[in-house]
């Protein structure tokens, strides 16, 4: 089965501070360190262990600039047999349907029977992988968190419904799965590993080589346009503990306690 | 070795065997040869290990672990026992060979020394085969009735080996009596043709089996003497060739074992010996993944394992319930070379071991502490063979997700919390600290002492009290020192001794660069982590030294002085960390300065100094969520509980770390408190109203 993985380059959460820039539009971007968004990573080990089970190959891509090719080599060196760069200056500041774009023109160029997305990305809207599957007009399920290989043109998938319940569908080949983390314990990724294919040629596809619009995909294209970004204000019934640590522990036990919560 | 009169008379008895005798021989020499030919096919097979180096050393080890059986005492009952039995044997080489070839030729068996010396030789191994004949029934005894409990084999480990003991015991008894028997046959057949002979030790097994024998017919003597012949001969080839195949191999093992044990205390091996750490990149594969990844010194381990549980006993791991007992770490790598590679059939090798014969939770249980190895009377090493199979599940991707994100952070922000690299100086920033003293950041500006601080008690807000004392130390006493600040990185100790090699060598690449770059003459760090790898994992710095040694040090050479405790009610109790302790061998510098402490009193714990009970283990160790019943550091606290201590002093961040979260988890919290060394000197110090203006502090 060849298997396509979209992925994203996004500011890791568990090691950075994040803080708003000076003009309020965007995160301070100085000094950030960047990783694999993770639901990402969770679906390039599913499709890597498809592929361990039924073959095939599996591929990554995804859109951006040099930087990104980072995450490219780190899912490569997971075990992804192939690394795409879509990168183009119009592609800077596409939205979630301009990106939706570039990767169908991809896609249409390639044969993959199965494509898979994160979830959402830690930065972003989970919508590509929707908007991807109805540009392609394949089949989507998102929320996924299994996925077994019934024959070559059909999988059963499962998701998890709100409340804990879970649901079990087929879908048919070639389709577009948006995947949640959590469905797999993805392997770990070495210094040997990222060493190893840390010279391996990345092909970079721009929008004349993709037969992309850039005018459909760029900013002034965009259908939906950022207006602002804050943290917002602390609301009522929200309390900081300005304390000790030790302190704002006690504190805590006594507000859980005071509610009813501990006895 | 008997007179020439006895001789012929034993020679009349036994030459209607003689064929036999010489059978029983060749078959006893050639399968004993044939066996440990075949156990030495995986050895071949195994990766090189060059230990070779160093014969004095060697030969120093072997003088005093295996000749002088320098770790047996260390379990009194069980230790002396051994020490016996050892004795016996070495004493009992020369006789039973020279019985053995009594029945092959009359000529080699009148080949002896000058009968005084025989004499002396044959009472001395009367009595050395009766106190092993009665350590074998006193050994039975202890199995069958006393179990000592560290025998037991958990379910999940299979059977109890208890009749193979008593099997190996019981087949020795039977050697020693055979051995005894023969001899009265002999003195008792001599005295009876010419009422002399030769007098065999008072009380001794020979003499007792003797007073049986006096009154037999001659002819009945000679039918005994042949059988015992019979028997001893057969049962000694029997245990020879049948040693290879259990625990009783060591007796011919131990002797390599412990000459080629290693040499250097809180080192690790390479990766490979034969690839140089440049070309690691060309590597095939990492670590141990099959069983011939092992080097074949550790074969050689596996096969001389004693089963005798006292690596066990001491594994903290195995004391709170994890699912690693050290002992079975041999046991289960031996059963399966002899499962693999058999005396008779073909070897089928090349089987992944994590996942079939050892579990992935078992080799992440390891706290690298080093109590199995201290005890060992073998010298077996375990931290090694545990990082090398951790390199091998690396290698496959094989870590567990809560060690992954540590992992990640740690090649990406030099430490395993994930915070930025500028803020690691942040805790020298403090007021309170800049009153006294304004620590300097080395590059721009230069010191003779470098302070290396590490990752946990840069950025841990608990554990920067620790640096802040040990800062506020350095200025009291004058030093001129400074940090590394923002150019330093993890020492990366726990990130080698998880399997990551790579991700190591590019932290200690870098941090060897930004140390050399500050020229200081001396380092100083209060970490024992940081301590065991710039020292042994590190090349080419200068002096690493405890902060503990930097305050012994200047205590003795007058300048440092201690005000008395304030409360004169509380006892103190030392808790040797494992990388300063055993790991380094620093256990009186931490007791002679609390000892310095007018009015500070002490106790020690039982298990103390190179029988340390772990904490829990450090740096990703924290990460770790592993199987237990309990917490290694709540065990802890209750044995300074038990000694009557109510202040737990240590001397490692990690230490501290999970020593203040047991004693609240023990419910201690209130009665009992842990300070580290240097917080505690910190607090007692008399102040020198120099130190805050001098230069060493000022620099900024």
């Amino acid at each position: 089965m060849e298997i396509l993985v979209c992925i994203r380059r996004v500011p890791d959460n568990s090691e950075n501070e994040i803080t708003l820039n000076s003009a309020g539009n965007d995160i301070e971007r100085d000094e950030l360190v960047y990783s694999v968004n993770e639901a990402d990573n969770y679906a390039v080990e599913e499709a890597l262990q498809i592929v361990a089970k039924v073959g095939g190959s599996v591929s990554v891509v995804t859109v951006g600039g040099e930087d990104d090719e980072e995450i490219l080599r780190r899912e490569m060196a997971m075990g992804a047999s192939h690394g795409v760069l879509l990168s183009d200056p119009h592609f800077d500041k596409s939205d979630g349907r301009g990106i939706a774009a570039i990767l169908k023109a991809f896609v249409a160029k390639s044969k993959y029977d199965l494509i898979l997305t994160g979830v959402q990305a830690e930065d972003g809207a989970a919508q590509v992988g929707g908007m991807l599957a109805a540009m392609l007009d394949y089949p989507f399920a998102s929320l996924v968190n299994s996925i077994e290989v019934l024959d070559d043109h059909k999988l059963k998938i499962g998701r998890e419904i709100e409340g804990g319940n879970r649901e079990m569908s087929e879908i048919d080949l070639p389709c577009v799965l948006s995947i949640q983390t959590g469905i797999n314990e993805p392997r770990y990724v070495g210094m040997r590993g990222i060493r190893a294919v840390a010279s391996i040629p990345i092909p970079t596809h721009d929008a004349s080589v993709l037969g992309v619009n850039p005018k459909a995909v760029e900013e002034a294209g965009a259908t939906v346009k950022r207006l602002d970004y804050f943290v917002p204000v602390v609301g009522k019934g929200a309390e900081m503990l300005a304390g000790s640590r030790e302190e704002n522990i006690d504190k805590v036990l006594e507000l859980i306690a005071a509610k009813g919560g501990l006895k | 070795m008997e007179s020439s009169s006895a001789v012929s008379l034993v020679h009349s008895w036994l030459e209607p065997g003689r064929h036999l005798f010489v059978l029983v021989h060749l078959i006893g020499v050639a399968s004993f040869t044939y066996i440990v030919w075949r156990r030495l096919v995986p050895l071949v097979r195994g990766q090189s290990d060059p230990r070779f180096d160093r014969p004095l050393a060697r030969l120093g080890n072997l003088a005093k672990f295996w000749f002088g059986q320098w770790r047996h005492p260390r379990y009194p009952g069980a230790g002396v026992l051994h020490i016996l039995i050892f004795i016996g044997f070495i004493l009992l080489v020369i006789r039973s060979f020279s019985t053995l070839l009594v029945g092959v030729s009359r000529y080699l068996a009148t080949q002896g020394p000058p009968s005084q010396i025989a004499y002396l030789y044959s009472t001395v191994t009367d009595y050395a085969a009766t106190v092993v004949f009665i350590c074998m029934l006193v050994a039975i005894i202890r199995r069958l009735v006393f179990r000592p409990a560290r025998y037991a084999v958990p379910t999940r480990y299979g059977r109890v080996h208890t009749a193979d003991a008593i099997f190996l015991l019981a087949l020795i008894a039977v050697l020693m009596a055979a051995d005894g028997l023969y001899s009265a046959a002999v003195a008792a057949g001599q005295f009876k043709v010419d009422q002399a002979g030769e007098q065999l030790a008072f009380l001794s097994l020979p003499w007792l089996l003797q007073l049986a024998l006096a009154s037999s017919s001659l002819a009945a003597i000679g039918k005994f003497c042949f059988a015992a012949y019979l028997v001893h001969e057969v049962t000694f080839y029997f245990l020879l060739c049948y040693r290879p195949f259990g625990i009783q191999f060591h007796v011919e093992t131990s002797l390599f074992n412990v000459y080629f044990a290693k040499l250097s205390r809180g080192s690790l091996k390479p990766v490979r010996w034969d690839v140089p750490d440049g070309a690691l990149d060309q590597a095939k594969s990492f670590g141990v993944k099959t069983f011939e990844d092992f080097t074949w010194k550790h074969m050689l381990d596996f096969y001389s394992c004693a089963d005798c549980g006292r690596c066990s006993d001491n594994c903290p791991a195995n004391k709170v319930g994890r699912p690693l007992s050290p002992r079975f770490l041999s046991i289960k790598a031996r059963d399966y070379a002899f499962q693999h590679y058999p005396v008779f059939g073909r070897s089928s090798n090349h089987q992944a071991l994590v996942g079939s014969v050892y579990s992935a939770d078992e080799i992440w249980s390891c706290t690298t502490c080093g109590a199995c190895e201290e005890e060992c009377p073998l010298l077996i090493e375990n931290i090694d063979k545990i990082v090398d199979l951790r390199r091998g599940m690396v290698d496959d991707g094989n870590v567990p997700q809560s060690l992954q994100k540590p992992l990640k952070a740690l090649e990406s922000r030099g430490n395993p919390y994930g915070k930025m690299e500028k803020k690691r100086g942040d805790w020298a920033t403090s007021k309170e600290l800049q009153q006294v003293c304004s620590v300097k950041t080395l590059g721009k500006s230069t010191a003779n002492t470098l302070y290396f601080v590490d990752s946990v008690t840069s950025y841990d807000d608990r554990m920067q009290s620790i640096a802040r004392s040990t800062a506020r130390i350095l200025a009291n006493i004058g030093e001129d020192f400074g940090i590394l600040g923002g150019a330093e990185r993890d020492s990366g100790h726990e990130v080698r001794r998880f399997g990551e090699e790579m991700l190591f060598a590019a932290l200690r690449d870098h941090n060897t660069g930004a140390i050399r770059a500050t020229a200081a003459k001396r380092i100083v760090t209060g970490d024992p982590h940081a301590l065991n790898s710039l020292r042994h994992d590190y090349n080419g710095l200068p002096p690493v030294e405890h902060i503990s040694q930097f305050i012994a040090r200047t205590k003795r050479a007058g300048l440092i002085h201690f005000n008395p405790v304030d409360r004169a009610s509380d006892v103190y109790t030392y808790h040797d960390p494992c990388y300063l302790g055993r790991h380094n061998q620093v256990y009186d510098d931490p007791r002679y300065v609390l000892d310095s402490i007018p009015g500070l009193k002490r106790v020690e714990m039982e298990r103390s100094r190179d029988r340390s009970f772990c904490c829990g283990g450090g740096g990703l160790m924290l990460f770790y969520e592993s199987k237990e019943d309990q917490r290694m550091g709540v065990k802890r606290v209750e044995m300074a509980a038990e000694a009557g201590a109510n202040v737990i002093v240590t001397a490692c961040p990690f230490c501290m770390a999970n020593i203040e979260d047991a004693i609240k988890v023990a419910g201690f919290e209130g009665k009992m408190s842990a300070i580290d060394l240097a917080e505690l000197v910190d607090r007692q110090m008399v102040r020198n109203e120099w130190a805050s203006s001098a230069t060493s502090c000022a620099g900024g």
